[in-house]
């Protein structure tokens, strides 16, 4: 079964999204921050993160290093309030496969992260 | 003794010591390093009014007429001070108008006229000449002396075997090498000044080392010889007495202050050499500093040497040397010796070349150039000429003051051979300190004055010599001219009380001052006149635009002009004035066929340098058609000039102002720049902060659109919804208010309100929220009653604010303590959190600096909260700050209490919530 690793500082936005996910049937962890991100990957490499960019401590670029470095098969969609055209593409170039700003629609994200890890399954 | 043919060998080993001085400073300078140029240099070279008369005249003179010696040198001293206004103003002008002598100046003062440039010139031969000789004799007397020691022949029979004729061959040479090696009369002799100021210090050496070896090897000390003379009745000498001494000394005070001023040689160095004005600063004390030492041993040597030889005729002018030999001290002799030859050598070297300078430029040139036939003759070897003739009128002028040596007998002393040649030169005085002072002072009058006063001069002080010399019958002396006793010439209208030489200044001076002063009334100055005397005394207000504030109309060819430059200068040096010229007036180079009127007084200036102001005139006016002015139009376009510099000064400032506004400007732009970009980020900040709530609203609606879930689910997820949306609310409460403040917009509601009450009411109101935490609170009034001017609702909300910040930091209590002095009320809001770090604590009062602030974790709220209360805390005229107290962290704000007469009573109310 597919983890997603669902990182972000606002609890009610953590909420909604372990909601969601949780219903399409996927394994879910949660973080607070990029700390907390960074030892949920150590123990259990998820197959998707959904991270947010502005945290305290280690933020969301940090994270996406780390994944690029160590788990580069690790899918990745930035899930952030920073929607200027600089910001998304300086996201998308360090790597990760989707850039959706906040505030976002649940459907469409929940499409987005089916059609991405359908296509790993397919490959 | 010494040998003679040593000491001739010293004496020429002194010269050729000089001779490598002036070489070796002209050498420096030529590599551009101008030794000279020094105030002390400067000074030093003053000192040349020390001369032999000095160096041995004084000792005579306080040896028969006691302190009186002293007014040679009280008059500089007392006019020290007051050189920075004529000296200062004399330099100015010769450095701008290119002066080369007296004469020069006097000329150029009274309109460039050639006539009184001539009459100047040549009072100063007559006037100076025997002063020179007076130098001779003091060389050839000291020489003498030494010889006489040994024993031989008094006197040299022939001119030939004269030591003394060769040494004023020697000095004419030097002169001629050092003096006369650029043509340009005001060009600076380095090397000749660098010689003299040597000299001053050898001489002043020389004669200190004759004084200590009289007063404390000869005598004990100065007690002693003041003793020995109280013994042998000299006492009159050095105590002031008789009725008209302070008449007397007042005179000659004034004589020497005048001489310091106007001889020659001190008008060569003060002025035509001085290099910097600013170097006066230091010889206003250096000089008479100098004067002063050089005295000291002057009444103690004359007392030495009447008590020692007393009754013996030895002649008082020659004690100083007399001395040391009498004592066998052979060695100390050569020194004095060498001292006195340097006061001589220096005063002849400068004097020659000051004189052969007005010779050169005040008489031959303006003659040659009187006919044009002579003119024309000279016309392409004029600058040889003019040099030649100054080499040759040096010679000459060594060689008469040799030849009047010899030939006139010498029955007076130095001293008054000086005194003598003071007087003469005291007649410029008027011309020139009414010329710089007095722009009424016209050339008539000046002409007059000073013909007068040399008149009387010659009649009260040279007529007498004349007499004593056997020239002319003794009854002119005792009865008058002619029997009439009242024109005798030491006793003018019966004034026989006086001295014979300030009875002889007195007659010149007075009728001089008389016919300069009434004259130049009565008579009508012409335009180039007045234009001279407006420039010479406002100098100061002219110094930066004097080319075009010399008046001037006509026309002149510029080939013509050139060439009469390079008649002088040679085209090389020429073509690189002009070019200097049109450079530094922006105009493009020899573009003209006419020289407009600044390049024609350009060129005169540069001339008058040459051959003096008179003659560069009449040049000038050779190759110029010139148009006579009235003297309405010299007024007129002076004031002009005068205008055109207030504007330009007017423009200065302007500009200055104008470039301060742009600078202000750009600040300006800068600092709205920086708003913007501050704004910019605000606003992207707001919008960030917004998406927040609506994020969750948004994924909750669509779940709850969604879904069908259980009941409790539903509920839950609204209640977030609400709570995100009233988040959001509050936020934008928040950045409206700010914007308020921010601009300016916000207005506070302000009512008299008592904030003992309106603090209790805030506390009760958050109460709950310490309850919920758990955390203990303890509220301080330190008064009962204050009532204050302040709009209640915003100052609950600072204090709301910075509790509720408190509770969401605080591990165990809240602290709120109110107090007031006479001044303020004062609230601290503490708690005992981690506190924040000493780097974060500038940007605390920031708007979103916990938004911004990615380091620490993110509380609660908006991030507007304590921006908000520190606009509200100012706009109420108090401040707001954070502390850190007793490990408790603490904001604290006051607000200023404006007239309350409360007095405050100690109130302390105490609330547990815990």
């Amino acid at each position: 079964m597919d983890k997603i690793l669902i990182v972000d500082d606002e609890p009610n936005i953590l909420l909604s999204l372990e909601f969601l996910f949780k219903k399409e049937g996927y394994r879910v962890f949660i973080a607070r921050d990029g700390e907390e991100a960074l030892a949920i990957i150590e123990e259990n490499v998820p197959t998707l993160i959904i991270l947010d960019i502005m945290m305290p401590k280690v933020d969301g670029y940090e994270v996406c290093n780390f994944l690029k470095e160590h788990h580069p098969e690790v899918k990745i969609i930035f899930l952030t309030a920073k929607g200027k055209q600089k910001d998304k593409e300086k996201g998308l170039g360090m790597g990760a496969d989707l850039y959706l700003t906040k505030p976002f629609s649940t459907k469409e994200l929940v499409a987005q992260v089916k059609q991405l890890l359908q296509v790993e399954t397919n490959n | 003794m010494l040998s003679d043919s040593l000491i001739i060998l010293f004496t020429f080993g002194y010269l050729a010591l000089l001779f490598a001085i002036a070489w070796y400073t002209e050498r420096s300078a030529e590599k551009g390093r101008r030794l000279g140029q020094n105030p002390y240099v400067y000074a030093l070279s003053l000192a040349v009014y020390c001369t032999a008369w000095t160096y041995y005249g004084s000792v005579g003179q306080a040896a028969t007429h006691g302190l009186q010696f002293l007014t040679t040198y009280i008059g500089p001293t007392l006019i020290a001070p007051l050189w920075w206004v004529v000296m200062r103003k004399i330099i100015r002008i010769s450095k701008l108008q290119g002066i080369s002598s007296i004469a020069d100046f006097i000329s150029s003062r009274y309109g460039k006229n050639a006539t009184l440039g001539a009459i100047v010139a040549v009072f100063c031969l007559v006037g100076i000449i025997p002063y020179i000789s007076l130098q001779v004799k003091a060389i050839a007397n000291s020489f003498n002396i030494l010889h006489i020691s040994n024993q031989t022949e008094v006197m040299a029979s022939t001119v030939f075997r004269d030591t003394a004729f060769y040494l004023s061959l020697g000095l004419a040479f030097f002169t001629i090498l050092f003096g006369t090696r650029s043509i340009e009369a005001n060009a600076r002799h380095d090397g000749v000044v660098m010689t003299v100021a040597f000299e001053s210090l050898f001489k002043l050496f020389a004669f200190l080392a004759a004084g200590v070896f009289v007063t404390y090897f000869i005598f004990d000390g100065f007690a002693s010889i003041f003793d020995a003379v109280s013994e042998a009745g000299y006492e009159a000498l050095f105590t002031l007495r008789g009725e008209n001494r302070n008449f007397e000394w007042f005179w000659l005070s004034i004589l020497s202050m005048l001489a310091m001023l106007f001889l020659p040689r001190q008008f060569q160095l003060g002025v035509i050499e001085n290099t910097d004005e600013r170097h006066l600063d230091k010889a206003m004390w250096l000089f008479p500093l100098y004067l002063l030492l050089i005295n000291i041993f002057v009444l103690p040597i004359a007392l030495a040497g009447l008590t020692y030889f007393q009754g013996d005729t030895v002649n008082a002018d020659t004690f100083v040397l007399a001395l040391p030999i009498a004592k066998d001290q052979a060695w100390l002799a050569v020194v004095i010796y060498l001292g006195g030859f340097s006061a001589a050598t220096s005063m002849i070297i400068i004097s020659t070349i000051a004189l052969s300078t007005m010779v050169s430029n005040n008489l031959v040139m303006p003659l040659l150039l009187v006919s044009s036939r002579m003119q024309n003759k000279y016309q392409n070897r004029l600058s040889s000429l003019l040099l030649w003739s100054r080499r040759i009128s040096i010679l000459a002028i060594i060689l008469l003051a040799y030849m009047y040596y010899r030939v006139v007998v010498w029955d007076f002393s130095l001293v008054s051979i000086g005194l003598v040649s003071f007087v003469a030169i005291a007649q410029f005085a008027p011309a020139i300190l009414g010329g710089i002072f007095w722009k009424g002072g016209a050339r008539i009058g000046a002409i007059t004055g000073i013909s007068v006063g040399f008149v009387m001069w010659f009649y009260t002080l040279v007529l007498p010599t004349i007499v004593h010399g056997g020239f002319l019958p003794e009854g002119i002396l005792t009865d008058g001219p002619w029997g009439i006793s009242f024109l005798k010439p030491y006793a003018l209208f019966g004034f026989q009380d006086l001295d014979y030489v300030s009875h002889g200044l007195f007659f010149s001076l007075v009728p001089n001052i008389l016919a300069y002063i009434l004259l130049s009334i009565w008579t009508k100055q012409n335009s180039k006149e007045h234009n001279q005397a407006l420039v010479f005394v406002d100098i100061f207000k002219y110094s930066e635009t004097l080319d075009s504030s010399i008046v001037w109309k006509g026309k002149a060819y510029l080939p013509d002009l050139k060439a009469l430059l390079e008649n002088f200068l040679g085209v090389a040096e020429t073509k690189k004035l002009l070019d200097r010229f049109f450079l530094s007036m922006g105009k493009p180079i020899h573009g003209d066929l006419y020289a407009d009127p600044a390049l024609v007084n350009y060129s005169e200036r540069v001339l008058s340098g040459i051959i003096g102001a008179a003659s560069a005139r009449i040049m000038v006016a050779s190759v110029v058609k010139e148009e006579e002015i009235s003297l309405e139009e010299v007024l007129g376009i002076l004031k002009e000039t005068q205008e055109l510099k207030s504007l330009n000064d007017e423009l200065k400032s302007k500009s200055k102002q104008l470039r301060q506004a742009t600078r202000e400007l750009q600040s300006m732009n800068e600092a709205l720049r920086t708003n913007d970009l501050l704004k910019d980020e605000f606003i992207s900040t707001v919008t960030h902060e917004m998406k927040t709530p609506i994020t969750s609203i948004r994924a909750f609606s669509e779940i709850l659109l969604d879904d069908d879930l259980p009941e409790e689910e539903k509920k839950r997820f609204l209640g977030i919804i609400i709570q995100e949306t009233s988040r959001m609310t509050r936020l934008i409460d928040q950045v409206l208010d700010l914007e308020r403040f921010d601009s300016g917009r916000q207005e506070l509601n302000l009512e008299k309100v008592s904030v003992g009450i309106l603090i209790l009411e805030a506390c009760d109101s958050i109460g709950q929220v310490f309850k919920e935490r758990k955390l203990i609170f303890k509220i301080n009034l330190d008064f009962e009653e204050l009532f204050l001017l302040v709009d209640e609702d915003r100052i609950k909300q600072v204090i709301l604010n910075l509790l509720s910040n408190a509770a969401k930091f605080a591990k165990t209590k809240v602290v709120l303590a109110a107090a007031r002095d006479s001044h303020y009320l004062s609230v601290r809001v503490m708690d005992d959190g981690k506190g924040i770090p000493e780097e974060e604590i500038p940007y605390i009062f920031d708007k979103f600096f916990q938004a911004k602030n990615q380091t620490s974790k993110k509380p609660i709220g908006s991030g507007l909260g304590l921006a908000i209360s520190k606009k509200i805390i100012e706009y109420h005229g108090g401040e707001i700050e954070i502390q850190r107290i007793d490990g408790l962290t603490c904001f604290h704000f006051t607000i200023p209490i404006q007239s309350e007469t409360q007095n405050p009573k100690l109130n302390e109310k105490q609330t547990n919530y815990g």
